[in-house]
């Protein structure tokens, strides 16, 4: 394969059981360097087990995960990933926003150190990339649903990762905070990062996406350009954005402003 | 106040107060973040265990404590890790073992297990200064820990799975959060009391938590109500002669109480601090919308209201809110 030497994420026949019952049942994915690619599917398809799965989080019983090309059990270089959580599977009341995000740099800090300086400017620039320049001392507990996903891409986003797996970051999130985050994810995709982003709908995100993985009953059903996904409907919505399949050029300013407000760094 | 610092047993008390005051909230930040808030009172009757064996066996009673307590702190993080027992189930072997255990040993040792009244409830005069050297030692282990590994047990304590994608080793700190934990709680036997440590490890922390805004500030904060309260409870129990768990931890509850009133005034003092009210044709001049603006402001919706001429404006994170049309602007 070509393309092997840049794929940043690659799963081979991953098989997944929680409580003896066959969750995932051979899944093969890859993610390219620079590619973003959706994972869709209906409640209880698997998507949120298999990134889990991807990120070591939990235990597969058959198949093989790389990771930058080092097997899961080997990889050890997690300043590369940044991953965004279901809000709901966090204790995260009671800190404020920047106590949060800071926790973003602990791939990189060694222990018993304080902050450095590039960990400060690397804090304050992810919030300020989601716009939440404002709100540094805010309790999390004390802002919008919206405001606490954007909280959690920051924390991701504070560690520079080139690689960026968020796990349905859309749900519960109004349109206009679901288009902000496709302006930041699109300025990402522009400076090389690549991009595993589970989604319930396409929505607005759907003009970043490369291709669409769509699971269902733990296999993979689909996966392919996202204009291909008209067939299983159901899940695709707002795909009039969407240029018939072939790869979308997100012209974005250069991909150096966002609609939030803050700047975003090459 | 001067007098019972001339004593020599009353010396080592304070000191030992201090000690226990400065570490239970310390660590007991991240026992109550991570929902484990009854962990304190498993571990003080696993440590009944150890002092039933340091009474069978004639030996001195914190360092046995200290070794059942974390013996039985890391079996139960282990279960819970494995998914073997979930935390209240665990909690509740640890609380019956440890219990049943200290007064099985106590009674076959001859001492029975009204010897064990001294450990439940603190006891200021039984203070050696071999247990004064122990606790100094394993506080600043506790203390060095707590705080100097404060991000990476921030992040463990906060967000597990995320921790894991920082590369961090989780169950090593899950396991050396309960230990630090499971050795505070030995050494508060002589002050605070088995029974009654678990307070001194929550308390301070529950009531920071409405006095300060963050984490680390909360941390702070805690050990700060945790030294007055339990300094402050050991000297009133020389004077009252009655043990001196009870009266730090009633402290450490009035503190909690009234912090509910003085978060409030220190609302209050904030919102004071608001510039002060502009002219209502500078008003119409200066009309800035708020940027999004999801949350809807009524009277007892948790932004403090002030009335501002004929309308009510909301303090928002220090910016006044007054509902105009669809939106919000700033005043």
């Amino acid at each position: 394969m070509l393309l092997e030497a840049h794929t940043v994420l690659a799963a081979q026949d991953l098989t997944v059981e929680l409580g003896g019952l066959p969750v995932l049942r051979g899944i093969t994915i890859s993610v390219r360097a620079g590619e973003a690619v959706a994972l869709m599917g209906g409640n209880g398809s698997g998507k949120s087990t298999l990134v889990r799965t991807l990120l070591g989080l939990l235990p597969h019983q058959r198949g093989a995960v790389r990771l930058f090309g080092a097997p899961l059990g080997d990889f050890r270089d997690w300043a590369r990933i940044g991953y965004v959580p279901q809000r709901s599977m966090t204790m995260l009341g009671g800190s404020k926003v920047k106590e949060i995000v800071a926790a973003g740099r602990l791939a990189r800090r060694r222990l018993f150190r304080p902050l450095s300086r590039d960990d400060r400017d690397a804090v304050r620039n992810a919030i300020a990339l989601v716009g939440l320049s404002d709100q540094l001392n805010a309790d999390i507990a004390a802002l919008s649903g919206g405001q606490q996903q954007r909280v959690l891409i920051a924390r991701a986003l504070a560690g520079r990762p080139d690689l960026l797996v968020l796990d349905e970051p859309t749900s519960g999130v109004d349109l206009e905070h679901q288009r902000a985050l496709a302006d930041v994810l699109a300025g990402l995709l522009s400076a090389g990062t690549s991009v595993l982003v589970v989604l319930h709908d396409v929505g607005p995100l759907g003009g970043l996406l490369d291709r669409a993985v769509v699971l269902s009953g733990g296999r993979v059903a689909h996966d392919g350009p996202i204009g291909d996904l008209g067939q299983h409907g159901r899940h695709l919505s707002g795909h009039e954005h969407l240029d018939h399949g072939q790869p979308v050029v997100h012209d974005h300013d250069t991909g150096t402003e966002s609609l939030l407000g803050g700047a975003i760094e090459p | 106040m001067i007098e019972i610092l001339t004593y020599p047993f009353m010396q080592r008390a304070l000191i030992a107060a201090l000690l226990t005051g400065l570490i239970a909230p310390a660590i007991g930040t991240y026992i109550v973040q991570r929902r484990l808030s009854l962990l304190g009172d498993g571990l003080g009757h696993v440590a009944l265990a150890g002092v039933g064996l340091a009474l069978l066996t004639g030996t001195a009673p914190i360092p046995l404590a200290v070794v059942a307590c974390i013996a039985g702190a890391v079996v139960v993080e282990l279960l819970r890790q494995h998914g073997k027992a979930t935390g209240d189930v665990g909690l509740a072997i640890l609380f019956y073992g440890g219990l049943a255990a200290g007064v099985f040993l106590s009674g076959i040792s001859g001492v029975g297990a009204g010897g064990l009244a001294q450990y439940l409830f603190g006891s200021l005069t039984t203070v050696t200064a071999g247990d004064l050297r122990l606790i100094a030692v394993l506080a600043i282990v506790i203390l060095v820990t707590t705080l100097g590994l404060a991000p990476q047990l921030y992040a463990v304590s906060t967000d597990e799975e995320f921790a894991r994608t920082q590369g961090l080793q989780v169950r090593f700190y899950n396991i050396a959060v309960v230990s630090l934990a499971a050795i505070t709680v030995a050494l508060a036997m002589r002050t605070v009391g088995l029974l009654l440590v678990s307070a001194l490890m929550v308390v301070p922390v529950a009531a920071a938590r409405n006095l300060v805004r963050g984490f680390t500030a909360a941390l702070i904060c805690a050990v700060a109500i945790g030294v007055v309260t339990a300094v402050g409870g050991a000297a009133a129990s020389f004077y009252v002669d009655a043990a001196p768990g009870a009266f730090i931890v009633l402290l450490a509850i009035t503190v909690f109480v009234l912090s509910w009133p003085l978060s409030y005034l220190l609302r209050r003092r904030r919102l004071a601090a608001v510039p002060e009210l502009v002219d209502d044709d500078e008003l119409v001049a200066s009309h800035t919308v708020t940027e999004s603006h999801p949350h809807h402001h009524a009277p007892g919706c948790g932004h403090p209201a002030v009335q501002h001429g004929d309308h009510t404006d909301f303090i928002h994170q220090g910016h006044r809110h007054a509902a105009h049309a669809d939106h919000y602007d700033e005043h």
